[in-house]
């Protein structure tokens, strides 16, 4: 079934009986080539590449829940290519050409809307800091605009532009940003890769690996073993339990991340916003909810909810940032798990068990990288070399001593 | 969450500062042989359960003490707290 104009005035006149399921439910099969942990965001683009690009024709996904039940569907949906260093510029620029064209290639409406993200200055130091990133984008082939503060009033006049502590005194523009529809990127790539033959497996936790001198050689899993020559695990947030039952550490701790949408309002907020000196960003969706979200709980949580402190924390960014916001009622809160890598950068690589593959660490990153990352999965689980955007996600970086530190903070702010 | 201090009794989460794993008390000998892949495990890899989590925590706003505080990591729910001090002079001995 391939969806366009035409189908929906066809069915619209013939009762809507042509539509079909999404995608199939199949039990799995003995063995594949290539078995995908985790049926998120990241882990089904990757089957989508793998067979739409790569030709792998033996693919399965395995999720413990129900198809986007992790952070593909708790994020707060932001697209954005707005890097500074070598190692990550070009892999998220990458993303967002893939993103730019994903409702063509997954034939599916995935509502991306470039609607711009600005990145707000408060000082002459941030000014120079984010003119060096904007060169960098624009090195990078992302673009990027550096706004006087008339400019950013004229575009967003509901800020608080003279805030005594921190008044607002430009921004760093990039009009390619903005928004996609995170359960629509989900069911797209699910629905890509099941048309191209990917077994999708719902309700199948992986309970532990079958490694023989150092060889992956499947996952038992709570429908009984599959075999696989290769397993890519792609659970961030969960990563630390994954992989220990592969016998692995990882440069990674599991936090909380929360997230906030207010009532539906009128359009107001045109694209996203950052507030440069507080850590809060806020946009609007197309049903007109004011989606915002701030910094980690910072403590150790599997628990997928927050506490109290940091929604009084984010409140207070909002409330200083766009006093407006004060206005509107918080409709639901909820809290994410982000994998937080050591230096706040993912990880795409071998382990030292062959045949396993790790992508990891996404630290509160993830949705926007969820095409590239899932296209750069593919390529090193398909041939066996990092793609050229993501050679620098190697999980020796940090013995190696090449982390990328694009914002100084990891897990926690002083560890590097 | 309200952590139970052992001298305190129970305080606010927001007077403490969040360290990480209680193991970080424990750094390796920097004149061991095995001194640099020692560091770099300390430093950068972690056992990150789901579930009971030892960890450090210290009591910014308050007596300045650092505590091992024994948390779930699934529910949030603190199962004990102990000074940190004492845990360490437990293990030298």
């Amino acid at each position: 079934m391939k969806f366009s104009g035409f189908k929906v005035v066809k069915e619209a006149l013939t009762g809507h009986k042509g539509w079909t399921p999404l995608w199939r439910n199949p039990d799995p099969k003995p063995s594949y080539d290539i078995v995908i942990v985790g049926g998120g965001g990241h882990g089904l683009a990757t089957a989508f590449y793998l067979a739409k690009t790569f030709g792998e024709l033996k693919v399965a996904v395995l999720e413990k829940g129900w198809l986007g039940s992790g952070n593909i569907g708790r994020n707060t949906t932001i697209i954005r290519s707005n890097y500074l260093l070598p190692g990550n510029e070009p892999f998220y620029e990458f993303s967002m050409k893939l993103w730019e064209n994903l409702e063509q290639e997954t034939n599916f409406n995935s509502m991306v809307s470039q609607r711009g993200i600005i990145n707000l200055i408060h000082t002459d130091g941030q000014r120079d800091a984010y003119r060096r990133r904007g060169n960098a984008m624009m090195l990078a082939g992302a673009g990027a605009r550096l706004l006087s503060r008339d400019e950013v009033k004229e575009m967003v006049p509901f800020l608080n532009f003279d805030n005594a502590r921190f008044p607002i005194k430009g921004g760093l523009m990039q009009e390619r940003a903005g928004t996609a529809r995170h359960d629509g990127v989900v069911w797209g790539y699910a629905r890509g890769a099941d048309q191209r033959g990917v077994d999708i497996i719902q309700n199948c936790e992986v309970t532990g690996f079958k490694i023989e001198n150092g060889k992956v050689l499947g996952v038992d899993t709570s429908r009984g073993f599959i075999g696989a020559k290769k397993v890519g695990v792609a659970v961030a947030g969960s990563s630390g339990r994954v992989m220990e039952k592969a016998g692995m550490r990882l440069p990674i701790e599991s936090h909380v991340l929360q997230a906030f949408v207010s009532e539906g309002l009128k359009p107001t907020i045109p694209g996203v916003i950052t507030f440069g000196a507080g850590h809060f960003y806020v946009s609007q969706s197309d049903k007109g909810g004011l989606v915002f979200g701030g910094d980690i709980d910072g403590y150790n949580s599997y628990a997928q909810r927050g506490n109290l402190p940091v929604v009084e924390d984010v409140l207070e960014g909002g409330m200083a940032l766009m006093p407006m916001i004060g206005r509107a009622r918080l409709l639901r809160s909820w809290g994410g798990i982000m994998d937080m890598s050591m230096d706040g950068s993912p990880i795409i690589d071998r382990t030292h068990i062959d045949g396993l593959y790790l992508n990891a660490g996404w630290c509160y990153g993830g949705f926007k990288a969820t095409p590239a990352s899932g296209y750069a999965f593919a390529h090193l689980l398909a041939t066996g070399r990092p793609h050229e955007t993501a050679t620098a996600y190697r999980l020796d970086r940090f013995e190696r001593g090449y982390v990328i530190d694009e914002k100084g903070v990891g897990a926690q702010p002083n560890l590097h | 969450m309200l952590i139970p201090h052992p001298l305190l009794g129970l305080r606010d989460s927001q007077e403490f500062t969040y360290l990480g794993d209680a193991n970080l008390m424990f750094r390796p000998d920097a004149a061991a042989e095995n001194a640099e892949a020692a560091f770099c495990d300390y430093v950068f890899q972690r056992d990150n359960p789901a579930g009971v989590h030892r960890e450090l925590w210290f009591h910014e706003q308050g007596d300045r003490s650092w505590l091992v505080v024994t948390r779930d990591t699934t529910t949030h729910e603190i199962l004990g707290a102990e000074l940190a001090s004492n845990v360490k002079l437990g293990a030298a001995e």
